[in-house]
């Protein structure tokens, strides 16, 4: 049975990758939508989906987090990239299985996944 | 919504936005009672008399974009079909407890689901709050309080995705057995 105890390694691990890296500015943040009607649509499997995929790539200055409803439900799970320097990416109809795309091309790669954009959905 | 367990969350949310500092999310299995009680407790902002009688009212909201407020009205729909019911205790300035009672074995009842995600997610998605997590089924207990995580972690956020990863497994395996039994009857 895991126990709290394990924690320390990890923080031990942790607190070395965050002396390496300027904290704070570069990171790149992955907000999925949280409120009622993401979380009706399944948000929570899809924040699960990116917290599991950048931890086991090791990405360092990578923040997976919430935000709330912002007006567009019909499009839920909705998900936004905002990275330094450059425009915010909306993502929309997310599910689990589209994460290690957006994540690997997107995060680590620099390019957003256009065909999983709210851009190609209205079209 | 499918599971309870994504109604915690939303609830759960409402004691996040109320500026709640410790949130408790507490699931009571009592197999013999056929009960199961899911409460969330905070100590947020609270909330006057008027508005406790409104806030299973699907038309209220303290929103502003739009006039519909379903998060409330969904829980306690999904505790009467089961025979139960949904009540919240609120006080300005002190916090608001919403408490909803299941009856274990009712053909509605949804299924609990992932309860392990609905607080991994709360955990890493609210960082700078507390939570305590307790889960009971007929006097066996288990309990994580992030305060005493945050004290390991030593200033590593609960937001990093390792220590989440990490807690959801912790939570899984040290909660699989006791929310079982809601699922026995």
């Amino acid at each position: 049975m895991k126990s709290l105890e394990e924690l320390a390694a990890i923080r031990d691990r942790m607190k070395n990758v965050v002396n390496t890296r300027e904290a704070g500015e570069d990171n790149i943040r992955i907000a999925v939508g949280m409120a009622t009607c993401g979380i009706a649509a399944g948000a929570r499997p899809v924040l699960n989906a990116f917290t599991e995929e950048v931890a086991r790539r090791e990405l360092s200055g990578v923040t997976v987090t919430q935000t709330g409803c912002i007006g567009i439900c019909q499009y839920e799970p909705v998900v936004e990239v905002f990275a330094p320097g450059k425009e915010k990416v909306t993502y929309v109809k997310m599910t689990p299985e589209k994460v290690a795309r957006v994540v690997g091309e997107h995060i680590v790669g620099g390019t957003p996944v256009a065909e999983y954009t709210i851009g190609a959905a209205q079209r | 919504m499918q599971e309870l367990s994504m109604n915690v969350l939303d609830v759960a949310e409402n004691s996040v936005a109320a500026g709640s500092t410790l949130t408790r999310v507490t699931v009571e299995i009592d197999t013999a009672q056929r009960l199961l009680t899911v409460t969330i407790a905070d100590n947020g902002r609270g909330m006057d008399e008027e508005t406790v009688r409104r806030v299973t009212d699907p038309f209220y909201t303290t929103r502003t974009t739009r006039k519909v407020g379903l998060g409330l009205p969904l829980f306690r729909e999904a505790a009467e079909a089961t025979g139960g019911g949904l009540t919240i205790e609120s006080q300005p300035g002190r916090g608001t407890t919403v408490r909803a009672t299941f009856t274990l074995g009712h053909i509605d009842l949804a299924p609990l689901g992932d309860m392990t995600g609905t607080i991994v997610g709360l955990v890493q998605c609210n960082p700078e709050i507390d939570f305590v997590y307790r889960v009971t089924a007929d006097g066996e207990e288990f309990c994580m309080d992030t305060r005493e995580v945050r004290d390991i972690l030593e200033g590593v956020p609960l937001s990093t995705p390792e220590v989440a990863v990490f807690l959801r497994g912790y939570l899984q395996e040290n909660t699989e057995n006791l929310l079982k039994r809601s699922t026995l009857i």
